[in-house]
């Protein structure tokens, strides 16, 4: 079976193995053929986030992904590659500290019901693996934008019982935030752990347009119409 | 720099020590050969124990005697005793920071019962309980502002002697992966949270890739002392094919166990060495073995154990309400480690150790489950604030820029190694012979076999070496460093074994089937290879 991967330039490899994981040829390539080939790896479970890339121009998680005649590997968008198949994620999880994805202060003996352990439940499933981040089209105009794990990640805490300052991680997710994001759906579409950023995006955006936030794209529309 | 810590790597253990050492006001860098929340900690599924309530008949005490039994006689008492009575505090803690955990409808905290557990104690958020323990640790480390220096390798621990000839720590160098140079990091206090070395089983672990005893490597390299090696923890149910585990929760929910011809063999619910124990004779029977949680239903499994679902599914093609999971008992925890003092402080001054990297004698020769997550915990936090404590007290200045030059010269003299043997195969080959003959069930001669096919690789060495020669970002070279030290540790692993002539929890011994009282001691290693045995 030949596989591409993308490296300095388009490398053909031929690999004997069928019906593998990703991870597992990119493992055959490198301890039996070319052992300069590049990527990241680590629980081959799905769980560590670390393996992920594109094929066919789509973002994966190696060790899940089921090989296929002729597949073109590639590292993931929107992050600086160091080499191959490994990007430099430094900048991309920044944005969870720029986004102040954590709970405000420490505090103890609230009660969860189950009903709000359902709240984000599905979001604190997140494995930071970056695919939303590398599919997410606003980078190429925007990028500086908190992006979809981070906007999740705010989500997973505001709706929270235990987080004592919505107002204030409503207030920093403003500028290159909620509103930032076109709802494409393409960060839905691609995450291996079935998380919508989208949709928790629309959901933090409702929470700021209670906290009497307007879509800023609307008020320059608005503005423009009126001549 | 005096008044900073470092603490190596960035799972649990790493990420509570740095926490705590920054509260006791210490200025703390996390440096890591990954990204935080890569780490080992996320695949940690079924849940952390502790007493929350004595409703359903549990007691700290009892958690304390379930611990005790399983470790075989070998854990401390008053360390165990510790980490139980604390445990409450642990998760009340987690729960404090925003940690999802499962809740009741009484809208409690919800527990589950895991493997010699006398009742449900382990607190859980479905079966995802590392991963979102991690996850939330790293956030509290964003939000201390804490540094965390990513994709660094560590290389050694740097040490120096004070007047009256005693080691103390005083920085460690790393590679850094991304751009290839030697760093040198000076601080007074350091801590080790590395994690374990279950790799050494290669395909027949569990564990993330990163799993290859770093830490303890370069401790013992240091001058710190290791113990309780041989004592390596295998996990009944791992994916047949690919080792994934598949959580003790599944058993815990009522799983079943049966063979080819579908019955039941063992008691599901007893310790992991004795259920592992129990399949490994089916197998060597010629049976195949199975978990069955079809009984369990569909709604079920979608709430408490979805991620089980998922990983059968994807790598077994199992739809586990219809059918059974073929499964094989493998590497899953090592119990043994840095060997440290009741303040989690290495035979070196200012450094410490935490997590399963080093030896708290917690778990003994079996280690509950449930009682990793709470160990990294309380010790954890222990470790951290001893660390800052050090820090602050610390007098000496030191240079140590100059020794950038050794590293370096270390690392080109590897990188000049002849490459005419491939190490992946000897990587491959040592997996295949830790599993056949230092798992499960052991034997002194077949011991003694392995131990000098890794004295000949470890000759070989200088015949491996790597064939890429690029600089920057160079993964060949890491996971021969990675090789190298799972050799260093796989001696160690087996000079501990063969002294011990008994069975004792994970270490069982064909030739010696029963415990023996003579050998109710920790065996302790340090860097010149002598053997004792300590109480």
């Amino acid at each position: 079976m030949k596989i591409n991967i993308k490296r300095e330039s388009i490398i053909e490899y031929d690999v004997e193995i069928q019906n593998r994981t990703l991870l597992e040829v990119l493992n055959e390539i490198k301890t039996t053929i070319d052992s300069s080939l590049t990527y990241s790896s680590g629980c081959r479970s799905s769980v560590c986030g670390s393996c992920a890339m594109r094929v066919n121009g789509r973002e994966v998680l190696a060790c899940s992904y089921h090989v296929k005649e002729g597949d073109l590997i590639e590292p993931l968008n929107n992050a600086p590659v160091i080499r191959d198949l490994v990007v430099d994620m430094d900048k991309a999880y920044g944005f969870n500290a720029k986004a102040k994805a954590w709970q405000s202060i420490e505090v103890e003996n609230i009660l969860l019901s189950q009903i709000d352990e359902k709240l984000n439940e599905l979001q604190s499933d997140c494995i930071l693996c970056g695919s939303c981040y590398s599919a997410c089209p606003v980078y190429s105009v925007n990028s500086e934008f908190l992006g979809p794990f981070s906007l999740t990640r705010i989500w997973r805490y505001v709706s929270d019982k235990r987080e004592q300052n919505q107002k204030n991680k409503i207030d920093t997710i403003q500028t290159n935030g909620v509103w930032d994001c076109t709802l494409c759906n393409e960060c839905t579409l691609v995450c291996p752990q079935g998380i919508s950023s989208k949709a928790d995006i629309e959901k933090l955006r409702a929470k700021s347009s209670m906290q009497g936030y307007m879509d800023p794209n609307f008020i320059n529309f608005g503005g423009g119409l009126s001549f | 720099m005096n008044n900073s810590v470092i603490v190596v790597g960035a799972g649990g253990a790493a990420l509570v020590a740095a926490l705590n050492a920054y509260k006791s006001g210490a200025k703390v860098i996390i440096i890591t050969k990954e990204y935080p929340t890569r780490s080992q900690t996320c695949m940690a599924q079924g849940g952390i124990n502790a007493v929350l309530s004595q409703e359903n008949g549990d007691s700290i005490e009892i958690h304390v005697q379930n611990t005790l039994k399983s470790a075989n006689a070998l854990a401390d008492e008053k360390s165990v005793r510790y980490m139980c009575n604390e445990a409450p505090k642990a998760v009340k803690w987690l729960d404090s920071i925003g940690v999802p955990f499962s809740r009741t409808k009484e809208s409690k905290i919800a527990q589950r019962k895991l493997g010699g557990a006398y009742a449900a104690r382990a607190c859980y958020a479905q079966d995802y309980t590392g991963l979102k323990i991690l996850h939330t640790l790293y956030d509290r480390c964003l939000e201390a502002k804490i540094e965390i220096l990513n994709e660094r390798y560590l290389l050694e621990f740097i040490t120096n002697k004070d007047n009256d000839n005693k080691s103390y720590v005083c920085g460690v160098s790393v590679l850094n992966k991304r751009s290839g140079e030697i760093e040198i990091y000076k601080s007074p206090s350091v801590i080790v949270a590395t994690g374990g070395y279950s790799r050494i089983f290669h395909k027949y672990s569990t564990n993330s890739t990163a799993q290859t005893g770093d830490g303890i490597a370069a401790a013992l390299r240091a001058g710190a002392r290791v113990s309780d090696m041989e004592f390596i923890q295998f996990h009944p149910t791992a994916l047949k094919n690919s080792s994934i585990l598949i959580s003790e929760s599944a058993r815990g929910a009522g799983g079943y166990l049966v063979n080819s011809k579908l019955e039941r063999f063992t008691n599901e619910l007893a310790p992991r060495d004795e259920v592992s124990q129990a399949i490994y004779d089916e197998i060597k029977k010629g049976e195949d073995i199975y978990l069955d949680i079809r009984h369990l239903g569909a709604e079920f499994i979608e709430n408490e154990l979805p991620q089980e679902a998922k990983l059968a599914k994807l790598y077994e093609n199992i739809d586990v309400l219809s059918d059974l999971i073929p499964i094989k008992p493998a590497a899953h925890y090592t119990m043994g480690g840095i060997e440290v003092d009741e303040n989690s402080s290495t035979c070196i001054n200012g450094l410490f150790a935490v997590g399963e990297c080093a030896n708290h004698k917690i778990h003994g020769a079996n280690r509950l489950g449930g009682n990793s997550l709470l160990e990294l915990v309380v010790f954890g936090k222990q470790a951290g604030e001893n660390a800052a404590i050090y820090a602050k007290n610390f007098d000496k200045e030191v240079d140590i820029t100059e020794q950038k030059t050794i590293f370096e010269k270390n690392i080109t003299i590897i990188m000049n190694y002849t490459n005419e043997m491939n190490f992946y195969e000897n990587q491959a080959k040592l997996g295949e012979l830790f599993y056949k003959h230092v798992g499960i069930k052991r034997d002194k001669t077949e011991l003694q076999s392995v131990l000098d096919e890794v004295k000949k690789m470890k000759r070989n060495l200088s015949k491996m070496g790597v064939g890429d020669k690029t600089k920057e970002y160079n993964t060949n070279l890491i996971e021969f460093l990675e090789f190298k030290n799972m050799l260093e540790i796989s001696e160690l692993i087996l000079i501990s074994a063969i002294n011990r002539d008994e069975s004792r929890g994970a270490h069982f011994r064909v030739d010696f089937p029963n415990s023996d009282n003579k050998f109710m001691f920790h065996t302790v290693i340090d860097n010149n290879g002598t053997v004792s045995y300590e109480d």
